[in-house]
């Protein structure tokens, strides 16, 4: 699965990757994030995008699936 | 319940900040700063000694609470997560740059607002100069400008300015000596310490739950066509708007005395050109960075510390504007300006931002 690495990087970057990855992949892709407020305006992005989107709490980070 | 869910809920938030913000206005603030972080900063500074402007020095609770607020809301929602390590000494001068680009047109993103909502047409300038200056920290951002990584540290490195906050908080009620007190200007005007704290603690919850920026606002619809944040700051604008024409301080025009402006129209939009630029780059504008620093972002409370040194050497250096002002003797209006060590300040900060922009594009992956 498509991967993208926004873990501690700032605002607007982790949507601006995830927009980026979901332009250019066609199957689902794997967000991973670090601050709770990254996870939930990439989760609500891609939710406003009518995906389907899985998040998983990893230690203190997130895993989000985007398909 | 989960504010940055829905438009609705975040222009609820933007509301009741605003609410905060209109009665701190009328319980003793100066009308048109009544929480602007720029100036607050730069009063807490001057009670500090930091700079020795009489007439803004004041260690401001709601700076403190707005830190705390954040602070104590991250901590119970297990939001709190104390990280460092993107760019330090890049985001101090940011910080620096902030506060400069903001004294010159005398108020920060958040005050730009609330002058915007008196009628103050200075302000509607500024806010051009703030757009572009977002406009030119997106181009970078698209080129793949990055502070780059913050990092997990150690639990209590996170929560030092909160620390710092509280403690400024205990010296300002119980050794008041140590620190400076304006007696006359904006600094004197202060809304009762209790409604201050408790306010920005409210002020500091709502805008780490719902996210709140002025840069962000502006920045998202741009570059996501995406209005959540930009409905917090409309909640907060229709109720000062409201407040203004309501007690009839809505005084649409330039030069109107009493609001602490000037109508420099190239400074005004050059300042907040700057503001906007730096804020961009640094992910989020004063109110932002406190909030972030309160909920345990190291990078962010070294952008406030260049905040404050930002506002000493504002008016240790004369760069701050001066406003527009009724002289209480023959009643004749003097104009406000930019002074010239100001301009020239503003100028060497766009060109450091263009230096920091570029330096900090990476290439993309192929």
């Amino acid at each position: 699965m498509y991967e993208v690495d926004a873990r501690g990087l700032s605002c607007p970057q982790p949507l601006m990757m995830t927009n980026d990855a979901l332009k250019t992949q066609t199957g689902a892709i794997k967000v991973l994030v670090s601050e709770p407020h990254q996870k939930t305006n990439v989760e609500k992005f891609a939710k406003d995008k009518g995906k389907k989107v899985t998040v998983n709490e990893i230690g203190s980070e997130y895993e989000i699936i985007i398909e | 319940m989960n504010l940055s869910s829905s438009k609705k809920t975040l222009t609820l938030a933007g509301l009741l900040c605003g609410v905060i913000a209109v009665l701190l206005a009328s319980n003793g603030n100066p009308a048109n700063m009544a929480i602007c972080i720029a100036c607050f900063i730069r009063d807490t500074a001057g009670a500090l000694g930091m700079h020795q402007a009489a007439v803004v020095q004041y260690a401001r609770p709601e700076i403190i609470g707005i830190v705390l607020g954040s602070f104590i809301i991250a901590v119970a929602t297990k939001e709190y997560r104390s990280t460092a390590g993107s760019s330090p000494m890049i985001r101090f001068v940011l910080g620096v740059i902030i506060m400069i680009g903001s004294l010159v047109f005398l108020g920060c993103p958040l005050r730009m607002v609330i002058r915007m909502s008196a009628g103050d047409l200075n302000a509607y300038v500024a806010l051009v100069g703030f757009i572009l200056g977002i406009v030119a920290g997106i181009v970078a951002l698209k080129k793949g400008f990055s502070l780059g990584r913050s990092y997990e540290t150690t639990k209590a490195a996170g929560a030092v300015l909160p620390v710092l906050a509280l403690g400024l908080l205990l010296v300002l009620l119980f050794v008041p000596s140590l620190l400076k007190f304006s007696e006359s200007g904006p600094g004197s005007l202060r809304a009762p310490i209790a409604l201050a704290l408790v306010g920005a603690i409210i002020f500091g919850a709502l805008a780490q739950k719902s996210r709140m920026c002025f840069a962000g606002g502006i920045r998202d619809v741009i570059l996501m066509k995406n209005f959540d944040l930009l409905c917090v700051v409309g909640g907060l604008f229709v109720v000062m708007l409201i407040y203004n024409i309501a007690n009839g301080s809505f005084v649409l025009g330039f030069d109107t005395p009493g609001i602490v402006a000037h109508s420099d129209h190239l400074w005004n939009l050059l300042g907040m050109f700057a503001v906007g630029f730096a804020a961009t780059l640094a992910g989020g504008c004063p109110l932002r960075q406190l909030v972030l620093a309160g909920q345990g972002s190291s990078d962010a409370a070294v952008t406030v510390l260049g905040m404050f040194v930002g506002a000493a050497l504002c008016h240790n250096l004369g760069l701050a504007s001066s406003g527009t002002a009724k002289n209480a003797e023959t009643g004749e209006l003097v104009l406000g300006a930019a002074s010239q060590n100001g301009k020239i300040a503003v100028i060497i900060c766009i060109v450091a931002l263009v230096v920091i922009a570029v330096a900090g594009i990476k290439r993309k992956k192929a």
